[in-house]
């Protein structure tokens, strides 16, 4: 998992209204929020993005709503990763759970420019400004993520263990409300 | 041994591979563990729904986990705006009548979800709760662990009934002194995002504890565990006591739904993270500016702010009781002539209370619109969309640039009274001046 692209870079608190307004939620369609994502920030964003980009951000990135059209979105208009300071938790799951790479890499953050180049390889978590000659560690991945980064993101991840019978019990189990049966008080 | 709140909760529905674990192992739970949770209730709307139903489609599974446990309401866009927002409120309801869900709410019997819920009688204290919504932190409130997750999560949380989660470091947040008149939960939590900021708490959950919160009412624990999502927290927990247990009895939910009558507390010298001890007694009315929910000041602080437009209601502010607050202060005013006034009551059950209390009347006489329950325009969907260059004073909680309508608008963010006042006022200003 190694990308080149150009930078895209803001700055902290970026909200998921401003990854893409909630005045295009009426279609989940990636390639329709696409063509608004960033767009209250960055209005030539959507236009001149290329597939590869990268957009680097600081503190917070995805702060705000669980809509999943945010990383959608960025992930549909070709950004092969985010690099940020830190990320909300929300998009962080999000974004992994899709597949869209992120890595939480301050220094790379803090030191890129828009129009710098990245190389970014997310398995080995190294960040590389081809523009500075600079080198960066990413925070680590857990093992958890890394499995989940593996399978392809969550839906691969959870039907293999669904086909595998680990939520057998949970699926099986009385429904929350089900009536009581004759003679239990 | 010792745990948090959010360690409790989050430990008692521990599985592996399933199984629920032994005691002494859920004893042994703590912060910054990875675990699968089994969740007791699964919520998505009509915005984040169709994504779930989507992704839901290619787990390999025809049905989900538990129909009784999976809850549907159409809230963002509706009673729907457009073409395309019917289009997916209408793949909602296919997908609720196949799957026989028995919470589906729908126009006419809805309303907005984190005050639908807990009415319903659909969260109860020890409840783990996921939801495609980032305000499912509300019920921390009643002791549950609330939290917002994406459709991708929803959907597999809807077919295996269970959720992955980092065990959250938890913030001691205690609240010190007596509340002043007119001080309220919106007021209390806009304050302590802006001392901790926006990303305050991230990863982290939130205790609110303290003298000046005992006896608290219901819908402004409601309020305040609403928005531990605006600096960034996982969930914002109140423990249980006697005015949640009046709660609880008042609103019974399903009438064979599993009841908790334990106490949820934190353990005694449980391990914080950090403590933050907020002083009370001087608070005034609470304002946050635009753009972010912790640029707040106090009401007198703000100088001339002028508005085009009041929004009172929404999950955070949309209950009975915060129209209330709102209808004492607008008995007997008119809202100003440069004012558009819009109440949005949180539920169907919100809206028939309003009216037999005449508080419908009141608005309505005072000039301003009364709406069906909908998210509407805290989000910018629909009724209520700014225009460049307006600015909107709004009980909601969010003020990010655009949030509300057009990129170069603005949203003020405070509670009922203060809303109500600044209305007839035309200006953003205390209770106190209108009532004087």
């Amino acid at each position: 998992m190694r990308w080149t692209g150009k930078v895209w870079k803001y700055g902290d608190h970026i909200d998921t209204d401003a990854i893409i307004p909630a005045r295009y939620l009426m279609s989940s369609d990636p390639d329709a929020l696409a063509r608004h994502c960033m767009e209250d920030v960055d209005p030539v964003f959507a236009s001149e993005v290329q597939p590869g980009d990268v957009v680097v951000a600081g503190e917070n990135f995805g702060c705000g709503s669980s809509r999943e059209h945010a990383p959608i979105a960025l992930k549909a208009a070709g950004i092969s990763c985010v690099v940020a300071s830190s990320f909300a938790r929300i998009f962080y799951r999000n974004a992994l759970n899709i597949g869209l790479p992120i890595l939480v890499c301050k220094r790379g953050a803090d030191e890129a420019q828009t129009g710098h180049r990245f190389e970014v390889d997310v398995r080995g978590g190294v960040v590389k400004n081809e523009t500075l000659g600079t080198t960066y560690p990413a925070d680590a991945f857990t093992p958890f993520v890394l499995g989940l980064i593996d399978a392809g993101g969550l839906i691969p991840y959870t039907r293999d263990r669904l086909r595998d019978g680990v939520f057998d019990g949970l699926r099986g189990q009385a429904t929350k409300e089900q009536p009581k049966r004759a003679g239990q008080s | 041994m010792l745990q948090t709140l959010a360690e409790r909760l989050l430990s008692s529905h521990a599985v592996r591979d399933g199984q629920p674990l032994a005691l002494d192992a859920q004893r042994s739970i703590h912060a910054n563990d990875l675990l699968e949770v089994r969740v007791d209730r699964v919520l998505a709307n009509d915005i984040t729904g169709p994504i779930a139903i989507r992704e839901f489609s290619k787990l390999g599974v025809e049905t989900v986990f538990d129909p009784d446990a999976i809850v549907l309401v159409a809230d963002h866009f509706t009673p729907n705006k457009d073409i395309a927002s019917a289009e997916q409120t209408a793949l909602l309801r296919r997908f609720a009548r196949a799957q026989g869900l028995k919470h589906f709410y729908d126009v006419g019997r809805a309303g907005i979800e984190h005050v639908l819920l807990p009415e319903q009688g659909l969260v109860r204290p020890g409840d783990v709760v996921v939801g495609a919504d980032s305000h499912t932190c509300t019920y921390g409130a009643l002791a549950a662990f609330g939290t917002g997750m994406g459709s991708t999560d929803i959907a597999c949380a809807m077919a295996t009934g269970s959720a992955w989660v980092r065990v959250p470091e938890s913030v001691r947040v205690e609240y010190v002194g007596e509340l002043p008149p007119w001080i309220g939960g919106k007021d209390l939590i806009l304050y302590t995002i802006g001392q901790i900021g926006v990303d305050g708490a991230r990863y982290e959950a939130l205790e609110f504890t303290g003298p000046a919160l005992e006896r608290l009412p219901m819908h402004a624990r409601f309020t305040m565990s609403n928005m531990a999502i605006e600096c960034g927290a996982k969930a914002g927990l109140f423990g249980t006591d006697c005015v949640t247990s009046a709660y609880v009895t008042a609103h019974p939910g399903p009438p064979l739904c599993v009841r908790h009558t334990e106490p949820w507390q934190p353990d005694a010298q449980a391990t914080y993270a950090r403590v933050v001890r907020l002083e009370v007694d001087a608070l005034e009315p609470q304002v946050a500016r635009p753009f972010l929910p912790d640029n707040v000041c106090g009401v007198s602080e703000l100088g001339d702010v002028c508005i085009d437009q009041v929004v009172i209601g929404s999950c955070t502010n949309g209950r009975i009781e915060d129209l209330r607050e709102a209808g004492d202060i607008l008995r007997g005013h008119e809202v100003h002539p440069d004012v558009r006034c819009i109440v949005l009551p949180g539920s169907q059950y919100v809206v028939r209370q309003a009216a037999r209390e005449g508080l419908l009347d009141t608005f309505l006489r005072a000039g301003a619109a009364v709406s069906t329950p909908t998210c509407g325009p805290c989000l910018g969907g629909h009724m209520g969309v700014l225009a460049a260059g307006e600015r909107a004073l709004s009980t909601t909680n969010r003020n990010f640039r655009g949030r509300m309508g057009h990129p170069e608008s603005e949203v003020y963010l405070s509670g009922p009274a203060v809303a109500a006042a600044s209305a007839v006022a035309g200006r953003i200003t205390s209770p106190e001046e209108v009532l004087r």
